[in-house]
This record gives structure tokens, sequence and C-alpha cells, in this order.
């Protein structure tokens, strides 16, 4: 082919690349001269901003600003944004060992003042090599950042290393809602293990009076050219300045969305399905004489739970709305909450998968999350269809989701911060519901199995995989077939 | 347990055959729900009929938002209608003298306001009962307290929440690039001369900056509201009471009116396009190959500043793009409506195996799901989060898919959802979108590179029972 006027350095002339589609995520992308993939790859999940960014977080001790950190931190890690927290706290404590008192912090104790602008500076230090040596997209750092001149380092940093900067204030004068977070997260911190409740709290207090005085808001006038939300009153209101891009963007959707009212979400599957009986995966079956068993005991459960307002959603699949038919009260369907797609693979047992598309089946133990069913789905892309739900869940209250296995797994990885490795293999069985329950950083996991028997759906992560090679050049010799043959069969659930 | 498959004909209820049916087996009173809730692939959340209230001087950006939220929540699927009070004015006056109506101490047209803000209201009330719809805009200035303080006691009497827009903004030069674009035309200045209608516009904004009261944090702190200021740099948004107005408020915030253009296309004609077969996941025909290098030249024609380039995940859309010679992304989302068992399938074939799937199709083609597939609503519902970064970005070229693209296009023009699944996008054909003045300008460019075509038009038998002669009587020739 002739090489056209006007070719860029992209490509020599038009259409002189072939594209070749990944066998593992069933991506289509521009080969080179060699038959392999070339580098380029843009796949849209989240706009990649070219630049790191650092989000700094501002305010009193006692105001959420840890709390935000790792829920936001969790969020952006589970949408595939690798994301970091650096809480400065965490490294006075490795510097400082054993935290004697509020005076630490008296703003006229210069030992302190030294010990704390180190600290800060060490986890920036952290900071840059998150952001540029490790592959890191978002930084999170979570100090009081309570003056401007703090706050000039941090952005001479940024500016230095080419990030950009948010800043996330949390402003709140509520009593009650500053002594509930105190007994939440601070009297159980590392600091206050040799105190009684009383001690801690009066030293706490205090500690947050040597920030009072030099505390200098995010003002709109003064910081008019930064890029910042300030959350007051844990969500009443918010101001919003001069938001830069898509990541911020979303970030600000997030913050405005969470909040912290006591609440509780139950997630469960459907009740046994004919297929899963049969051992096939996908389709779209109703429930056998068991699951039917199981949504009238789900009835009883949540009944007995006595939840106050409690919402309960399904997928638009027959055997989740047969479900929650049972529990009696008005749900709401999802689509997005339906199985992840098998495409080809639809209604195939796990050994048919093996006899006719044992490439596929490889490719999938190889990575369960990013591998694409062909003319399915993946993981990865169950992920992007299920955030608006965990979105909507963050909104809303007492939530009972009656969904899947592959979306429950998708959704406990977001509450639980799994890593993309081990979401696939998550343990969620068929007939137990897993209520979860926000306690000060994380989330509490209490499982109710409903005592209703059913086949376990459950495949683990087989011990013998194909090697890591090149995906156009896998080559599967007997040896492997038949071993994996011993390991399917083995690993699988009972099958009628 | 008795499965009910409600027939198409009563209310909005939707039957299709097969596996992914919107199964409506409901022995639970879905007391939510009115009367003629459709079931839809995602819950819309909004149980209580919402008004937003703008407020804010003349020249303000309101009635852009206004109409920009309305165009945005009906293609989501939120029955929305704006209503306007100045055209509410120009029915009553019929002509428009000068700005001495709006004098506050004009105690004759005070009465006159007073009684067609009234009547807005009335029909804002009848749009919820009568018309089921769920949002209603109130396009005025609302500059008041008092004014504000009418509505929500109407409201609450009639058990509607409401959400405040307030849009603020001094810089003279975005208040008179405003009234150039849309006050100058507008019908109360036919008969002006340009400096003369700026002359009286502006002595308009006088009237009423006096007695104007912003929305207050302190004092107006129990309502639900978002400030925005100087057309986006800084919000304050205040008791975001639920789901719609969190959708509102994020909406809002991505939105901008730096001048751009965006660019549609299809991919180039495929090989399947060529037998007359839909979907799958096919390379480009030849011409289809001769239309990726004429859109390259096009697009270089045009220079464009920083031009994004997004496509989806199928082969022929990429290969499009690679014509081009600049980076891309791939978005799934963008990926054409999946035809589930008819993926692949002619026309003829569908007709020929599930003739009544054909025919519930060309009876409601908007809310039809193929088995196992997808409908055009579940489309839009894809589409959201690629709107939400179009409005974010400038200059975009979306090479994307036929009924991906009547979805994108219906939000930029305002389509409606029987309108949607046949709007006109042939292959080989680049729209140029470009807002202007309250909508979007749309230049069409035919690269002038031979295509099939394969736009089939609703046929005028759409009864289960018509012949195959009658079904297929609008199919596109293919070979």
């Amino acid at each position: 082919m002739n090489v056209t006027e006007d070719s860029t350095e992209q490509s020599g002339n038009s259409l002189t690349r072939e594209l070749t589609q990944n066998p593992l995520k069933k991506i289509w992308v521009p080969s080179s001269t060699n038959g392999l993939p070339d580098r380029h790859i843009s796949q849209r999940k989240v706009c990649m901003t070219n630049c790191p960014t650092l989000i700094v977080t501002v305010g009193l001790p006692a105001r959420g600003k840890t709390y935000i950190s790792k829920k936001l931190t969790r969020y952006l890690n589970w949408i595939d944004v690798p994301t970091k927290e650096f809480n400065v706290g965490q490294y006075r404590r490795e510097c400082v060992k054993i935290y004697k008192s509020f005076e630490f912090f008296r703003p006229d104790n210069e030992e302190g003042l030294k010990i704390r602008k180190q600290c800060a500076l060490a986890a920036l230090n952290d900071v840059r090599q998150f952001l540029m040596d490790e592959g890191g997209q978002v930084a999170v750092f979570d100090a009081t950042n309570t003056t401007r001149e703090r706050r000039e380092t941090i952005l001479r940093f940024a500016e230095q290393n080419g990030f950009k900067v948010f800043f996330v204030e949390s402003v709140c004068e509520d009593p009650d809602v500053i002594a509930e977070n105190i007994v939440q997260v601070k009297l159980g911190s590392p600091d206050y293990t040799h105190c009684n409740t009383e001690e801690a709290v009066a030293d706490f207090m205090k500690r947050i009076k040597c920030y009072e005085n030099s505390y200098q808001p995010l003002d709109e006038e003064l910081d008019g050219d930064l890029s910042f939300i300030k959350i007051i009153d844990v969500g009443r209101r918010y101001l919003v300045n001069r938001v830069q891009d898509h990541i911020q963007s979303r970030i600000v959707y997030y913050l405005m969305n969470i909040h912290i009212t006591p609440r509780s979400i139950y997630l469960c599957r459907h009740g046994e399905s004919d297929l899963n009986i049969k051992g096939r995966i996908g389709g779209d079956s109703g429930l056998s004489a068991k699951g039917q068993e199981f949504a009238k005991s789900l009835g009883q459960f949540i009944q007995s739970q006595n939840i106050h307002d409690l919402k309960v959603w399904t997928s638009q699949m027959k055997r989740t709305i047969q479900t929650a038919e049972a529990v009696g009260v008005p749900y709401e369907q999802w689509k997005a909450l339906n199985e992840i797609d098998a495409g080809v693979c639809e209604e195939l047992m796990y050994e048919e998968i093996q006899q006719r598309y044992p490439l596929e089946f490889a490719l999938r133990d190889q990575d369960k999350y990013r591998y694409r069913y062909p003319k399915g789905e993946s993981y990865e892309d169950l992920v992007q269809r299920l955030e608006p739900v965990i979105m909507e869940l963050e909104r809303q209250e007492n939530v009972l989701v009656i969904c899947h296995q592959a979306v429950m797994r998708c959704l406990l990885a977001y509450f639980l911060d799994k890593t993309a490795e081990e979401l696939p293999y998550l343990k969620c069985p068929l007939h137990t519901v897993l209520k979860l329950t926000p306690v000060a950083y994380g989330c509490k996991v209490e499982s109710v199995c409903l005592n209703v028997d059913a086949v376990n759906t459950h495949r683990d992560r087989p011990s013998v995989r194909l090697t890591d090679t090149q995906p156009l050049s896998i080559i599967i010799t007997l040896q492997t077939l038949s071993s994996f043959f011993i390991n399917h069969i083995l690993g699988n659930p009972d099958v009628l | 347990m008795i499965i009910y498959k409600i027939p198409l004909s009563s209310h909005k209820f939707q039957y299709i055959s097969g596996k992914f049916q919107i199964w409506n087996i409901s022995k639970i009173p879905q007391t939510k729900f009115p009367e003629n809730f459709r079931k839809s692939s995602r819950p819309q959340f909004t149980n209580c009929p919402t008004m937003i209230v703008m407020v804010g001087l003349p020249a303000r950006g309101k009635t852009y938002i206004s109409k920009k939220l309305t165009r945005y929540l009906n293609w989501i699927g939120v029955p929305t209608q704006v209503f306007n009070l100045g055209q509410y004015r120009r029915e009553v006056l019929q002509t428009y003298k000068n700005y001495e109506f709006f004098r506050p101490d004009n105690e004759e047209a005070m009465k006159i306001r007073r009684a067609y803000a009234s009547n807005a209201l009335k029909d804002i009330a009848s749009y919820f009962t009568k018309e089921q719809g769920q949002v209603a805009v109130l396009d005025a200035t609302n500059t008041t307290r008092e004014r504000r303080g009418v509505i929500i006691n109407f409201a609450k009497e009639k058990g509607y929440k409401v959400f405040f827009i307030e849009s603020v903004c001094d810089d003279p030069e975005i208040i008179e690039a405003n009234t150039m674009q849309v006050k100058l035309s507008s019908p109360d200045y036919e008969n002006y001369d340009k400096e003369e209608a700026l002359v009286d516009f502006l002595k308009r904004i006088d009237c009423y900056k006096m007695s104007y009261v912003p929305l207050d944090e302190e004092k107006d702190r129990h309502l639900s509201f978002i400030k925005i200021f100087n057309v986006g740099s800084r919000y304050l948004v205040n008791r975001v009471q639920d789901h719609i107005q969190s959708r509102i408020v994020y909406y809002l915030m991505n939105i901008h009116v730096t001048p751009r253009s965006i660019y549609l296309s299809r991919h180039g004609e495929s090989e399947l396009n060529l037998l007359g077969r839909i979907g799958g996941d096919t390379g480009l025909s030849s011409q289809g190959q001769k239309y990726a290098k004429a859109l390259a030249e096009f697009i270089r024609g045009q220079s464009i500043k920083d031009l994004k380039v997004w496509t989806s995940h199928m082969k022929r859309t990429i290969q499009t793009a690679e014509a081009l010679g600049v980076p891309y992304e791939q978005w799934k989302a963008l990926n054409e409506i999946d035809a589930g068992v008819c993926e692949e399938m002619t026309y003829e074939e569908i007709q020929a195996t599930h003739p009544e799937e054909f025919a519930l199709r060309d009876q409601d083609k908007y809310r039809y799901r193929y088995p196992k597939g997808e409908s055009y609503e579940d489309l839009v519902h894809r589409l959201e989060p690629v709107i939400m970064e179009l409005e974010r970005q400038e200059n975009v070229l979306v090479i994307c898919h036929q009924a991906v693209m009547r979805c994108l296009l219906a939000y930029f023009l305002d389509k409606s959802e029987d309108d949607l699944p046949y709007l006109k996008c042939p292959l080989h054909t680049v729209l140029k979108l470009t807002p202007l003045a309250y909508g979007c300008k749309v230049e069409s460019f035919y690269l002038n590179i031979q295509a099939v075509n394969t736009h089939r038009d609703r046929p005028t038998n759409v009864n289960v029972a018509r012949k195959p002669e009658e079904a297929l009587q609008t199919v596109p020739e293919h070979l």
C-alpha cells in the first residue's frame, strides 16, 4: 500500500494497521507488522487524565476526613482508578511511637511542629513515588491541612511534579456529629489505647482546640483559583469550585451522594434455580423447589429483622423476581443487576465449555476479572454496569438487593474493598444473606445462612493454569488438557 | 405462581415472548407506581412530582438551562416540561411595547404579571395530574423572596417537591453575549433595530435589579437549591433531597457554554451491511474502507482544535478510526444495540423465524427488546455516561452505529421516543452538531462514497397476523 501524503507518525499509511482481537478481553487492537498487538490502546473505562491527581483533605480533627478519604479511595479503586490514601497521622505514629497527650499538637510546641512537618513531607514523598513510579492515578493526602501556608506547600509540590490538586474540605459545627465521630473512631485509635474513655475524649477535645486558632478554611474569594469542594454539615450543603476534569467531576458526584445515616444493606442471590441444579450457567430459568423454599424463608427472615423502610431491588431475570415476590413488599427491577452475560457459553455446563471452547476456558482462569466471554461480558464490564447501582445504594438507606453470583461478587468487592484479583473468587453461596452495616471506617458483615439446601455454584481458582504467554501463541499440550480435565471435574460442584 | 403476560395494547405494559421479558408477575399491588407505569431498565425514583424553579436576572441563562435540562430529563425517560413565563406574557399582551411594562411601580402591569404567573402554576398542576408529568421547570426570574414564597406554598399544598436553580452572573461580556444570541431575536424585539433593542433590554434588567434578593445560604437554608456562579466556575448546593435532584445537580455541573462541535458518524459500510444482516462484528467492506479514508480527509479539512475521537469496541468503528491516524478511545457503551437471538440475521430471516417478534418490534420500536438482547430504551440508559462526558468535552468525533447514533441524535435534537428509532442515520454521512442559541445547528456531510441503505421505515401493517410481504414492505435492498 502506498504511503498517503498526509500520513502522521501514528500510522505510516491509513489502514495498514491490521486489527487483532485480544483473546482475553475481546478488544480489537491494531497490531504492528510482526503480528503482535501494538502498545497503543485507549480503552475507555474512566477518563484517564494524563495528569495524576492529588486529593487533599482539609478540616479540623473529627470532621470525617479519614472516613471520606478511605471511602473515596475504595470507590475509585473499584471503578479501576488506581488510588491510594496517605494518612499523615500514621506517619506521625511511626515517627513518635508513643502518643503522650494533646501537648504534641500545641501550636507553640517547636519540637512537635518540626516532627509534624517532616511527616507531611515524608508522606508527600511517598505520594510522588506512588503517582510517578507505581502507576498510581489518584493519591489522597489525608491530613488537617488547616493553614493556607501548609496548603501552599502542597500546591508547590504538586506543581513541580505536574499533579492536579483537588481539595476536599469538611466543615462541621454540630457537636453531636463530632461527639459521635470521636466515639466511633478516635477512642479506638492507637493513640488512646492506654486511656480510658473520659480521658481520651478530654484529650481529644483539647487536641481539636490546638488547631482551631490557626484554622483558615477555604475561601470563595481568597482561594477562588483553587479546585475544591467544601462539604458543610455532613452533606447538608456543598460549595464546589472550579472542577477541572472528568475524574474531579465524578469525585464531586460521589461525595454528594454519600451519607452517614446508620443503615444496613442486605445482599443475597435468587433462590436455587432449575439451571443451577443442572450445573448450567446463565439463562433465565425459574426457581427450583428448594429455591421457592428459600424465597419463603427469606420473606420470614426479612419480617423478623423489622427493617425500617426497606427497599427491595431485583434484576430483570425471572429467578430474582420470583424470589422477591415471596418477600411480599414492592420491589424495583434493575436491568443493571442482571447476571453476567456468558455470551456463547450461556446455559452450558463447565464441562461443555471445556469441550467446545478449551482456549476460552483456559483464558478465563488466567484472568477471571478481565476475561470477556465471546459475545458476552467480563467482570470488568459488570463493574462498569453496576456503578449506577452502587451510586444509588450510597444514596439509599435500608436496601435488600436480590441478585446473582457474579453481580453479588462485584457489589461485595465494593463494600469490602476487595481487589480485582480476589473479586471473581469471593464466596457468594446460594440461600445465604449477607448483612452489611457500615461501622467506623469499614463495613461489618453478618452472614445468615437460611438453612435451605442448595447446590454449590462456586468454582475456585484452579491450581493448574497456563503460564503467561503471548496471547496469540498459546499452545495447549495434550498433557495440559488432560490435567485440565482432572482439575475441572474435581474442582466442579456436584452436578446431576 | 401465575405469570401474567400483559398484552401490549393495555396501558404501556409490554409483552415480549422469549427469554428476556419484563416479567410482570406481581400479585403484590405495586402501589408506588401510577397506573400507567412503565417498567424501564432502571427505576426512575420519582414518586413525587418535582418543580424546578429558576431564579435570576434576565440574560443569566435561565431559559438555556431550562430547555437543556428538560431535553436531558426527557431523554433519560423522566417526563418533563418547561413553563416559560415570558411566553405566557406574550400570549396575554400580544405586542411588547417597551421595558416600562417591567417597572416595579407599574401597578397595572404587576396585576397582569401576577395573573399569568398564577395561570402557569395551574398549568403545572394540570401537567402533573392529567398528563403524568414528573418534572415541571418554571422558567421565570423569581427574583423576590415573596414570589418564591408563593411558589413554595403552592407546591406544599399540592405535595410537590421544589428545587431552585439560581444563575448568578456579573460578567458583562457574558451578559452581552447572551443578549445578542437570544434576546435581540426574541419576538419582543421584532420591530426594534439592534441598538434600540439592546438599550431597552438593559433597562429591563435594571427594573429587576433593585428588588432582586438572591437565594441565601443562611436565610434559605431549608430550601433545596443550586446556585450557579459565572456559568459554572462555582456552585453552591443546598439540601439535595432525592435521586432526581442529585442527577440534576450532576448534569448542571457538567454542562458548559464553550463553543464547540460534535461530529457523529457511523462506521464505514461493513461486510454484513452489504448482505443486509444486522449486528455482528465484521470488518469494513471496500467501500467502507474508502469512506474511512474520506472521513480522514474531511476531518483534516475541518481543522478542528483538539479533537477527541471515540469509537465502540466493534471492529468496524475501530477500523474507521484507524484511518484517521489520531489517537482514539474505545467505549463499550457505544456498541451497537444487541439483537440477541436475531444477531446476524437478515430481516427476511427474522420474519421467517420470529414473525411475532418482528411485528411486536414494529408496534413499539423504542421499547421492544430483542429476546436475549436490548431495546432502544436500554440503549439510552447505556449511553447516558457517554452523553454526560460529551457535555463535559469540547470537540469530539463519535464513530458509532445506526441505533446508537439515533439515540445520541435524539438527545441533541430533542426527538421523542416515537421518532427516535426512525431517525435517518445513513452510512457514509457525517453530522456536525453545533450548539446555537437554545438548540443545535445540524450540518450534514455526505462524503460521496456509495453505500447500501440500512434504514427500514415502519411498515403500514404492524399486526402480528400480517403477511410476510407486508412485514418486509420497507426492508432496504441488499445482496
